[in-house]
């Protein structure tokens, strides 16, 4: 099939390493990968899964899940999905444990895991180390989060769930929090600006959407419209997405806490917002949203987040089958 | 040998053989050797001229390098710091070709990237690589753009 935009950097031809045979394989690297025809076919796929599928479908095939570091959710959701489709997960224990430690490169981690298994599912601390994976594997690579870089498959689940309450096209969507170093609100954004949503952007000082990325947005006709409070906006939007503001970035608990609470989403915040608006959050959340959001109708967080699972066993057939 | 060779000829003597790289914006000589990998180590023999008066330009810079022609993709790298710079092959003292340079679409294991999380700057067996993009230069790894002093990042 070859849709995605493969393993060769970006078209650029890159040194094969030796004994290994040039071919396009569907990686999952980055969303910025896709064109929207391509996420449609994988929200799709993931709606077909939902109502029914075939639980022997990845019979035979072995996942190998390389963390190196830690993610409960992620790892237990594609663990799960690929479970669900009849197929093996193994892993490689913890870091510490492994040859890792020893120093060996992850270009050869993922040359040698290359032959044990039929896809990789890497979660790394360095920024582009799926790419780098992508170009070394002769299996496919799915990212699973590269530090402060890619999370496709976050992102896939994020359309998805907006998907199952309307259509996505010329949605106004709301980005809330930490947007500056988000980086789930950031290919959010970068993925809806596709579909021509407008991006309303609330967050604190010194933690907005970075300028690059919005002259990037803009440059590509979408209208980004920031906000100081979310109060005189929140009745004009269809989805509010919440992102954690973390208690690291300020430079005390006082004024974390000042901050934290203007931003927070309460049931009483709520009251007069559009008939089919719904609030997202990537979790786990500390208290940005109220716990009293949790049984109002627009509360779709948890959905969001079992979301994930149709949505990876879509990731998984598509790379695999 | 035409104008320019005998009026600067007290500066830089000719060559027999070799590259002249000329109009190269001033100040900017030694960031093209650097550009094109010629370092101290070296052994071609490199003349340098630097805030020459020009007439096409106030002031410019020229390198010569003698005995060795450069290939295509180590001129167009110049394009990221010297844009008018034009390279002149000489063979048997004339000007045997002239060309522009080109920007190249792409840069592999000529800048390294700023961003001390990309796996670009951790010990992997890969080379960095940008694409040159209006903005600046785009790291294909972490998607890191440099806008600037770009020749602070050359390898
Ligand atoms: N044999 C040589 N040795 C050293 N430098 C040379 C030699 N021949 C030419 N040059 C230099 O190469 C450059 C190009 O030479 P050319 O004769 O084409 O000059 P020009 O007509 O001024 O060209 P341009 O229009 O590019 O400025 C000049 O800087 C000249 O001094
Ligand atoms: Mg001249
Ligand atoms: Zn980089």
């Amino acid at each position: 099939m070859g849709n995605f935009r493969v393993g060769l950097c970006a078209g650029i031809p890159v040194p094969i390493p030796p004994g290994q045979k040039r071919c396009f394989m569907r990686h999952i690297i980055s969303i910025r990968d896709f064109d929207r025809a391509e996420i449609d076919d994988l929200l799709d796929k993931a709606q077909k899964i939902q109502s029914r599928f075939d639980s022997s479908s990845l019979k035979g095939k072995i996942l190998a899940l390389l963390f190196f570091e830690p993610s409960t959710r992620t790892r237990m959701s594609f663990e799960a999905a690929m479970a669900r489709l009849g197929g093996v997960s193994i892993s490689m224990g913890s870091v510490e444990a492994s040859s890792i430690s020893k120093g060996e490169t992850l270009a050869d981690t993922i040359r040698v895991v290359s032959g044990y298994v039929d896809t990789i599912v890497l979660r790394h601390p360095k920024e582009g180390a799926a790419r780098l994976a992508s170009e070394f594997a002769s299996v496919p690579v799915i990212n699973a989060g590269d530090g402060a870089g890619q999370h496709p498959s976050q992102t896939l689940l994020d359309l998805y769930t907006i998907r199952q309450s309307m259509k996505i096209d010329g949605i106004h969507a709301g980005l809330l929090g930490d947007l500056r170093y988000g980086r789930t609100a950031h290919s959010l954004a970068h993925a809806l600006s596709l579909y021509g949503a407008t991006i309303h952007t609330i967050s604190p000082k010194g933690l907005e959407l970075p300028s690059s990325l919005v002259d990037e947005l803009t440059r590509g006709g979408c209208e980004v419209i920031n906000h100081e409070n979310i109060s005189g906006i929140i009745r004009e939007l269809d989805v509010l997405y919440v992102t954690r503001i973390q208690r690291e970035r300020f430079p005390d608990a006082s004024s974390y806490f000042k901050v934290a609470s203007s931003y927070r989403v309460t049931p009483d915040l709520l009251k007069d917002v559009r008939d089919t608006f719904i609030v997202l959050h990537p979790l786990p959340r500390l208290d940005e949203i109220d716990f009293g959001v949790d049984s109002l109708p627009c509360a779709r967080y948890f959905e969001q987040s079992n979301n994930g699972i149709p949505v990876r066993m879509a990731m998984l057939e598509k790379v695999m089958k | 040998m035409t104008g320019d060779a005998t009026e600067r000829g007290l500066l830089i003597s000719p060559i027999k053989h070799g590259t002249v790289i000329d109009h190269i914006t001033a100040g900017e000589a030694l960031n093209v050797l650097k550009i094109i990998g010629i370092t101290g180590t070296t052994t071609e023999s490199i003349s340098v001229a630097t805030n020459v008066k020009s007439g096409k330009m106030a002031k410019k810079d020229i390198v010569k390098i003698e005995n060795r022609e450069l290939f295509k993709d180590e001129v167009n790298r110049i394009s990221l710091i010297a844009p008018n710079a034009s390279i002149n092959i000489i063979r048997d003292y004339k000007v045997f070709a002239k060309k522009g340079v080109e920007t190249p679409e792409f840069l592999v294991g000529i800048v390294r990237c700023p961003n001390p999380g990309c796996i670009s700057n951790a010990n992997e067996p890969i080379q960095s690589r940008f694409e040159v993009q209006e903005k600046g230069l785009h790291c294909l790894y972490c998607d890191w753009v440099i806008t600037r002093d770009i020749t602070s990042y050359i390898i």
